[in-house]
């Protein structure tokens, strides 16, 4: 807008300032580098310019000296790049502990989000300022990918499965988010906006919402429609597992492997139950694919989630000992049922 | 790497034999051409199939029990009636390169057709088995059902994958065949009209060496596709 | 090089023969003029007139694509989507990036340059198997045809990577004659790579050591590796993806229990090695263009040829980083990225080693060498654009946007292209035996650099501002970078047509060209222009070694500096 002709899209969060840095500096080196070839290829090509016809230079082969160093120093520096852009990119991967959980699932051509507390928007997505904020991805039908350029975020959304990546927002504002992954006719269209919000302003915009039920109460209606309590009952006479106290512990199954029960592993067991079976018990448990959609799976999830269970050790955190819950600053409500 | 230069003092005979194109020095550089040539081909061929593999290997991991219970319905009476068909057409075909090399025509042209007619036991017994899956609707698509394999839900859906690479990958391997049966029959028919000799059979030798090709490729896929956890 | 000319000649070698000749020699027999008629040319296994046909063949698939970029640019200089539909829109770039990548930029130098040149740099009387070289023609033009059946029967608008489960179970479009199509073309590459494996490998003339050869063929051996390996992996792939669309697999259904990654991993196992097909011959056409206009040997020749090799080798190794945030682990993407960064080292290695031949050399401004001079530059930055690609953090936050586009463009156009044009202005006596206006084509080569530059610089710019590809309609503040972008593409469209005309016009009207008119080494340069269909009148003996300008007696040296 203007004459403003930017470079850089505004830094939002805090890994904005870790991409820049490398980006920067990488700029640095390829100008350095583009000048000293161009400069040196200008000025050979001027200095020894031909200057009779039958001229012939002396011939030289080469120099293993040389070689020898202008390999060395491009791989010296691609390295100290290797390792820096690894590093950053392991910061992206693990999302902190005590995130602010949000549920995403895009579907041609919009984005819904899901707040715990229940909020949905279409296209729209509000979070507080200096919280991080872990997202939970699906899609409904092809691969897209949920990119906000002030975060410096992106991440492929791809059908049949969860992703997960997060972000702590460091400036309020509203800030472009783009579908990056093309996804047919209306890819371009696919846009919507994150409004980071002071965190008393966040509590207005919840508390002034129509919320309806919480993600985890739905959750807890889903869960009695669909009878799932008939097998998977508290009292451990079911079927199925209990399911109190699971969420965000390893499980052991039947084949002898430990796998973490993260928001990932509860979708599968729905849709897929007998890839993984938990030990002593049957691979009984009918499929669910086709019959519940991705946002009743979240919502699902969300319910198995606040049954018991450390605060959200979501696979960015893998394996690594739980962090015991405390609660977040903004001070989400907690879904009402039960407590931690 | 040696130079060409040797290549280029043939004996005298091979410089104008008629089977020399124009561009080789002699029938032995002609030769050598075409056995790297043929080899360079084996080796896409190899990536061609590599595809198909990795998507098997994969899914097979993933599923496993699906993948057992699908591999039980396959015929391994007639799997392995085809593996040892085209083993011994393997060996016909090299009675047939041999035999061209020793000059022998009628010995070649009952070797080559020999190859042919178990080729096409392999190919008719494989129409067998395809019609055996039609009929219990095991061909994957919108008529696949998996009761016979005794599964349900996703695994029936898993089963499906099995049968999506059953087909593909034997019916890639099929199509090789029905490419290279007619070429063995030209082939046979070449060797009728006396057109190889000890010094040029060269179409001979390279046909043998992608047909034994195909043949490895069965050795592959039928422990792979026939035999999953037979032992149990 | 030293020709043996027949049993009465003997001496020094000759002196080099001035260029542009005033008067032309009288005509005689050579391979254009040997045999007239459309079978002559349909029915050929003369490798010079099928690199003709593949000339026509790729310059016609190139302006279909570039006309597509025009309208692709067209639409963009306004924020909405108001040109034309978003389903056209989506058709657009997917017939651009289609046809390009398969019809132009694959074939282009190998097919056109390679066909023609190999044997004769070699010694040879053509490549090992003529008839299969006609037959890949043949396979080109049907894929090809497919490829126009598609798109006059409506498109298709999936992107050029075919990325599942859109293109299996949601596109509306051709997608079955389109992958077919591609399927089809794969063929043409398998069997001109094989072709030149073999010939280099047995059809050398005596005395031609694999480290004489020239780089040219070094580098075209290496993509050939690339071609035999690779292309059949995209060929099982697209095949599938047809199978499944056509049959309802659910190999990447994940409704079906199928994988939609998987594909990716399945395309870009080819696509990545596809991109070094397309580079790898264009500075093999560096290399010798910038030998002759220095008049010097390629510094660090075994060096530059070994590179070629390793860049084809560890490009087999790379393909993940096309996936850093498409749902590969982390410890995938660690080792992609480390393997993306050592790929790029030879690359660098080859543009220190051209700028130093520069070096005390004799350096001349004609067209080829603009070219060169200008890709030098070009490749330099697409290059080291790339290296911010293989940087995991980095990547995260560019991929998918305009950044990427910018890169491969800087690479495929500014490198392949500028390359092909150079080995296209540098051989066209030889392929012709005329000679093109030299001023003209100097004109077209600087304009092409302008319009290619501004062009694609803004769209680094554009990408890191979060742009992303593929968008028929964008935001507002990004209307001024994309108004540059597209001012760039009409001046880069003139500079492409320029040659289209004076090239056309020389082939009636330009002066004849003498045997070596730069003159260069080189043995294809030791034959008539154009050569005769047996490209030489007697089997050449290779004495010396690659691009030997001067031995150290001869040289009339200048001291420089």
């Amino acid at each position: 807008m203007g004459t403003e002709l930017p470079l850089f899209p505004v830094q939002a969060s805090t890994m904005a300032g870790r991409v820049d840095a490398l980006y920067l500096f990488l700029i640095a080196i390829s100008v350095f580098f583009g000048l000293l070839i161009a400069t040196l290829v200008v000025s050979f090509a001027i200095r020894f310019r031909r200057r009779s016809r039958d001229e012939r230079p002396r011939p030289i082969h080469g120099s293993t000296v040389l070689e020898v160093t202008w390999t060395l120093i491009p791989l010296g520096i691609v390295m100290v790049v290797f390792l820096w852009g690894a590093d950053v990119f392991f910061a992206m991967a693990r999302v902190p502990p005590a995130s602010m959980d949000i549920y995403v699932v895009g579907k041609r051509w919009m984005w819904k989000t899901q707040h715990m507390t229940g909020q949905r928007e279409i296209n729209e997505l509000h979070v507080p300022l200096g919280v991080p904020v872990k997202l939970t991805l699906t899609s409904e039908d092809v691969i897209h990918s949920f990119f906000v350029p002030a975060f410096r975020m992106k991440k492929d959304v791809v059908p049949g499965r969860y992703v997960t990546t997060w972000f702590q927002a460091t400036r309020p504002g509203t800030y472009h988010l783009f579908c990056a992954e093309y996804c047919g006719t209306k890819h371009s269209g696919m846009i919507g906006t994150v409004t980071v919000m002071e965190p008393g302003a966040f509590q207005a915009w919840l508390a002034g919402g129509a919320t309806g039920t919480s993600l985890a109460a739905a959750g807890e209606k889903l869960f009695q429609d669909l009878a799932c309590i008939t097998c998977h009952r508290a009292d451990s006479e079911g079927r199925g597992p209990r399911l109190e106290g699971v969420f965000g512990h390893p499980v052991s199954l039947a084949s002898g492997e430990r796998v973490m029960a993260d928001e990932a592993y509860i979708r599968e067991s729905i849709v897929n139950p007998a890839a993984k079976v938990v030990a002593g018990f049957q691979p009984v448990m009918p499929t669910y694919q086709g019959l519940v959609s991705e946002e009743s799976l979240m919502q699902l999830v969300a319910y198995i989630q606040s049954l018991g269970g450390p605060a959200t050790a979501g696979p960015g955190t893998a394996l690594a000992s739980p962090a015991p819950a405390t609660a977040s600053p903004a001070a989400t409500p907690r879904p009402r049922g039960q407590g931690r | 790497m040696s130079s060409v230069a040797d290549t280029a003092h043939a004996p005298e005979a091979d410089r104008h034999h008629p089977d020399l194109v124009h561009h080789f020095e002699s029938l032995p550089a002609q030769k050598e051409a075409a056995t790297l040539g043929m080899w360079v081909f084996l080796v896409t061929e190899v990536m061609f199939f590599g595809g198909l593999f990795l998507a098997y290997t994969m899914y097979r991991n993933l599923y496993f029990h699906a993948f057992v219970q699908s591999s039980r319905h396959l015929n391994l009476t007639l799997g392995a009636v085809n593996t040892a068909v085209l083993i011994c057409s393997s060996l016909t075909m090299a009675m047939g390169v041999h035999s061209s090399a020793l000059g022998r025509r009628r010995a070649t042209v009952a070797w080559l057709l020999l190859t042919v007619a178990l080729g096409s036991v392999f190919l008719g017994i494989k129409a067998v088995e395809y019609k055996d899956k039609f009929d219990h609707h095991l061909v994957p698509g919108e008529r696949f059902q998996a009761e016979e394999l005794h599964l349900e839900g996703d695994e029936a859906r898993q089963a499906q994958i099995f049968y999506a690479l059953y087909f593909a990958m034997t019916g890639l391997h099929a199509t090789h065949m029905v490419i290279g049966v007619p070429i063995i029959l030209i082939l046979a028919w070449m060797a009728h009209r006396g057109r190889f000799s000890p010094e040029y059979h060269t179409p001979v030798e390279m046909t043998g060496l992608y047909w034994h090709f195909v043949d490895i490729i069965w050795i592959f896929l039928f422990p792979l596709l026939y035999l999953i956890g037979r032992h149990h | 090089m030293t020709t043996q000319i027949g049993p009465g000649e003997s001496g020094p070698p000759r002196p080099p023969v001035p260029p542009a000749l005033t008067e032309p020699p009288p005509p005689r027999v050579n391979y254009l003029n040997v045999a007239y008629g459309v079978k002559s040319w349909l029915l050929t296994t003369d490798h010079k007139r099928i690199a003709l046909l593949y000339l026509a063949g790729v310059t016609l698939m190139f302006f279909l694509g570039g006309s597509f970029a025009v309208l692709i640019r067209l639409e963009l200089v306004t924020p909405a989507g108001d040109l034309v539909q978003s389903e056209t829109y989506n058709k657009l770039f997917t017939m651009h990036g289609i046809i390009m990548v398969f019809f132009f930029l694959i074939p282009s130098i190998p097919a056109v340059l390679g066909n023609f040149l190999i044997p004769l740099m070699i010694g040879a009387r053509d490549l090992a198997f003529p008839r299969l070289n006609l037959a890949s023609w043949y396979i080109y033009m049907i894929g090809a045809a497919f490829t126009i059946y598609t798109l006059v029967s409506g498109g298709v608008d999936t992107g050029w990577t075919f990325y599942t489960p859109y293109s299996t179970t949601y596109s509306n479009t051709h997608v079955i004659a389109a992958g077919l199509g591609i399927f089809i073309t794969g063929f043409s590459s398998i069997l001109t790579g094989l072709n030149f494996i073999v010939t280099i490998h047995r059809m050398r003339a005596p005395g031609l050591t694999w480290f004489r050869l020239p780089l040219f063929v070094w580098a075209h051996y290496a993509t050939s590796l690339i071609f035999v390996l690779g292309t059949p992996v995209i060929a099982i792939t697209l095949l599938t993806v047809v199978l499944e669309r056509a049959l309802h697999l659910g190999i990447y259904d994940p409704r079906l229990g199928g994988d939609p990654v998987l594909f990716q991993h399945l395309f870009w196992f080819y696509s990545h090695p596809a991109v070094y097909i397309m580079i790898l011959p264009a500075m093999g056409v560096i290399s010798e263009v910038v030998a002759c206009f220095s008049r010097k040997r390629i510094f660090g020749y075994e060096v530059v040829a070994m590179s070629s090799l390793a860049i084809a080798v560890i490009g087999f190794f790379v393909w993940g980083h096309h996936m850093f945030i498409s749902g590969q682990s982390t410890y995938a993407g660690l080792v992609f990225s480390l393997l993306s960064f050592l790929v790029a080292i030879p690359s660098a290695i080859k543009v220190f080693n051209w700028t130093a031949t520069l070096y005390k050399g004799s350096v001349s401004y004609d067209t080829p060498m603009l070219y060169a001079i200008g890709f030098v530059g070009l490749f330099t930055i697409g290059g080291l654009t790339g290296i911010f690609l293989a940087a995991l953090g980095l990547d995260v936050h560019v991929t998918d946007t305009y950044f990427v586009v910018a890169h491969f463009h800087y690479i495929m156009v500014g490198g392949a292209i500028m390359g092909y044009l150079g080995g296209i202005h540098f051989w066209w006596p030889k392929i012709t035996g005329r000679l093109y206006p030299e001023m003209w084509a100097r004109v077209a080569a600087v304009i092409v650099f302008a319009g290619f530059n501004l062009t694609f610089f803004p769209q680094f710019i554009l990408g890191y501002l979060g742009m992303p590809r593929r968008y028929h309609a964008y935001p507002e503040e990004f209307q001024v970078l994309n108004v540059m972008s597209s001012a760039g593409a009409s001046i880069l469209g003139l500079g492409y047509l320029l040659p289209m005309i004076y090239l056309l016009w020389s082939m009636r009207y330009g002066p004849r060209a003498s045997a070596n008119p730069w003159p260069a080494k080189g043995l294809e340069w030791q034959t008539a222009s154009p050569p005769i269909t047996e490209n030489f009148e007697r089997q050449p003996v290779v004495t010396e070694e690659a691009y030997a300008y001067a031995s150290e007696e001869e040289a009339r040296v200048v001291e420089r500096g």
